[in-house]
């Protein structure tokens, strides 16, 4: 049974620290953690040192769990590709990395079932580049599926689906965490579906982390304030599911924005410019 | 459910038959290519019966003693040449394309088919040696450094920061420029004679082709062909972009390093051999492409394939032509070659790059 705690993990780009002293309690197989805020926080560079591929400090312990292969899976974010290639192909080319030529009939069926589960059989002959973003971010989890990992880092895998595809995806997830007990880590700006689909949060900002926990305990006013530089609260809607009710960009950021362009609101420097 | 299962059957069955199809595509390929190189071994200046060349093929005791001089000694280093370099330049062209993820990427555009003929325009025109200690092989080993140095710092250019396609694209033509000028300033300098064998090399020609140069040429193609079907998945994985690739375990830097050693490796030696051949290395990879798509379990061999065929065809026709004359085949695989390759383009529906 894998379980993954991480000690004062940091990411280096050459001389440049990225990430720096993340230390979290052990995560239990089966759950699904949030790692959220804001763009250029870490999330990304987190993700590729606790997947071994980018350098840093820390430890990655997965506690009894022996490291293999495929055990920590990394799905980067979206990039669209011009090979000549079908989705089938694509998805065979993540699972036979390393191994034979051979692509053996299991193998196969393995596939298929993955792209039933995913909703996406349809598309299994068609090439890369006829796909459109939202279905590129289907075929990408079937490529990061088909590995069989055991730990499960996804960098934005809602951000180009349609609401009722990101609800499905996610859903589909925690199903797949439960399922198979494995970990599974979503970097993901929605923090309403952070609440609603992930067992847990943890916050990342300018390279730390600065909160870990239940997602009702983490996601609160102060972190809207503080990591997102807005002003909301949480409130349980009409179903009884938290919810964020947002009111604006905080005022500390408007008070920010002023000094770096000089003392003039945002709305000035519009007027101005017309 | 029940449309549900019939797209469950559709993935893998439908991946098979597609699998199916580009190996009997190999095997055509191979066929219409065994039929060209015997096309090639029956025309030249005495034009003989393709059933009495095969038959020489398949038993050479059995053919007259002219026959058998002609066909053996005679035609066949320069078909085997024209298949080998076909092979070697192809093969080169389609592992630049894919570790450089550019369309454009050839031993020829990128310069290092222009690096290889200053190299061995060194060895012709002023007799410098880059590698002393082997003064036998100087031309092809002048060719071979000079071609590895160029792909060097092509790869190294391609790993800077901020560095596109474009711009090694443009880098590529830069290096061709200053290779050529290099070159047209040797011409300038060279004798006569030596001047004869410069041009000889901007032009591609077969004729002067030996079986050492043959085993040499026949040897590279050996060498790095099971490097590269080692790394068939990793390569391929690399056209889904260097993100992507890392993820799925690839070692990217690696990879990119040793492929580019083993393209200059293909790219230099047929060109210290025979020439500038600029236009197999860029299109035989893209129509291989179109036929077989980038899985480089079929990319691979189609590349080979196709290289072979085009040069192999190539050279029948430079003999066709203008019959008793040889015309220079690298002038040829543009001239003819080119209208082709646009009349694929355009046929073409699905998207090939």
């Amino acid at each position: 049974m894998v379980t993954l705690r991480l000690e004062d993990i940091g990411t280096r780009y050459g001389k440049v620290q990225v990430v720096s002293g993340v230390t979290t309690p052990t995560i239990q197989p089966g759950t699904v953690t949030a790692v959220i805020g804001p763009n250029a926080a870490g999330k990304s560079s987190l993700f590729r040192r606790v997947a071994g591929l980018a350098q840093g400090d820390g430890v990655v312990d997965l506690g009894s769990h022996r490291k293999e292969r495929n055990t920590i899976c990394y799905m980067p974010q979206d990039t669209g590709s011009t090979a000549v290639l079908s989705v089938y192909e694509s998805i065979i080319l993540s699972a036979k990395q390393g191994s034979s030529l051979r692509v053996r009939g299991d193998e196969l069926a393995r596939i298929d079932d993955i792209l039933a589960a995913l909703r996406i059989s349809e598309l299994a002959g068609r090439n890369l580049g006829e796909l459109s973003g939202g279905q590129r971010q289907l075929v990408a989890i079937a490529q990061t599926l088909v590995r069989d990992p055991k730990i499960l880092l996804m960098d934005e895998p809602t951000s180009a689906l349609d609401l009722h595809r990101q609800m499905e995806v996610l859903s589909f997830m925690r199903d797949i965490a439960k399922g198979q007990n494995i970990i599974v880590l979503i970097a993901i700006h929605d923090l309403n579906h952070a609440l609603q689909y992930c067992d847990q949060a943890m916050a990342i900002r300018d390279g730390r982390m600065v909160a870990f926990g239940p997602c009702s305990d983490v996601i609160d006013s102060d972190l809207l304030r503080d990591v997102y530089q807005v002003d909301g609260h949480v409130e349980l809607n009409s179903l009884g599911h938290p919810h964020i009710v947002l009111s604006g960009p905080s005022d500390e950021t408007n008070s920010r924005h002023n000094t770096a362009i000089g003392r003039k609101t945002l709305t000035e420097v519009a007027l101005a410019a017309q | 459910m029940t449309t549900n299962q019939i797209s469950i059957e559709t993935g893998s069955v439908h991946y098979k038959a597609r699998s199916l199809r580009r190996f009997l595509l190999l095997l055509a390929m191979s066929g219409a290519l065994f039929i060209s190189f015997a096309i090639d071994l029956a025309t030249g200046p005495a034009n003989y019966p393709l059933s009495d060349v095969i038959a020489t093929l398949l038993d050479p005791s059995s053919a007259t003693d002219q026959l058998r001089v002609v066909i053996w000694d005679i035609r066949m280093p320069v078909a085997l040449m024209a298949l080998t370099v076909g092979a070697a330049l192809s093969t080169a062209g389609a592992q630049m394309q894919t570790i450089l993820a550019n369309p454009l990427a050839s031993p020829f555009t990128l310069g290092i088919s222009a690096a290889a003929g200053f190299g061995a325009a060194l060895a012709l025109v002023l007799g410098v040696a880059l590698l002393p200690a082997f003064v036998d092989f100087i031309i092809p080993l002048n060719a071979f450094i000079m071609a590895m140095g160029t792909a060097l710092i092509i790869h190294f250019f391609s790993r800077m920061r901020g560095v596109t396609v474009e711009t090694i694209v443009l880098l590529g033509i830069a290096l061709v420029f200053t290779f050529n000028a290099l070159l047209a300033l040797l011409q300038y300098l060279a004798s006569e004679q030596a001047l004869a064998a410069v041009v000889f090399w901007t032009m591609g020609s077969l004729v002067k082709a030996t079986w050492t140069k043959v085993a040499v040429t026949a040897l590279a193609v050996v060498i790095a062909i099971p490097l590269f079907v080692r790394q068939a998945w990793a390569l391929t994985a690399l056209r889904l972009g260097d993100a992507k690739a890392e993820s799925f375990g690839v070692n990217v830097q690696g990879l990119r390093l040793r492929t580019m050693l083993i393209v200059s490796l293909l790219a230099a030696i047929p060109v210290s051999f025979v020439g500038t051949i600029g236009f197999i290395g860029l299109v035989g990879p893209h129509i291989a492409r179109m036929l077989v798509g980038e899985d480089q379990r079929f990319f691979l061999p189609a590349s080979i394939l196709c290289g072979a065929l085009i040069l192999s065809a190539t050279s029948v026709l430079s003999k066709l032509l203008i019959p008793g004359a040889i015309l220079p085949i690298g002038v040829i695989t543009a001239l003819v070659g080119v209208p082709f390759f646009f009349s694929l383009i355009f046929a073409s529906r699905r998207k090939s790059w």
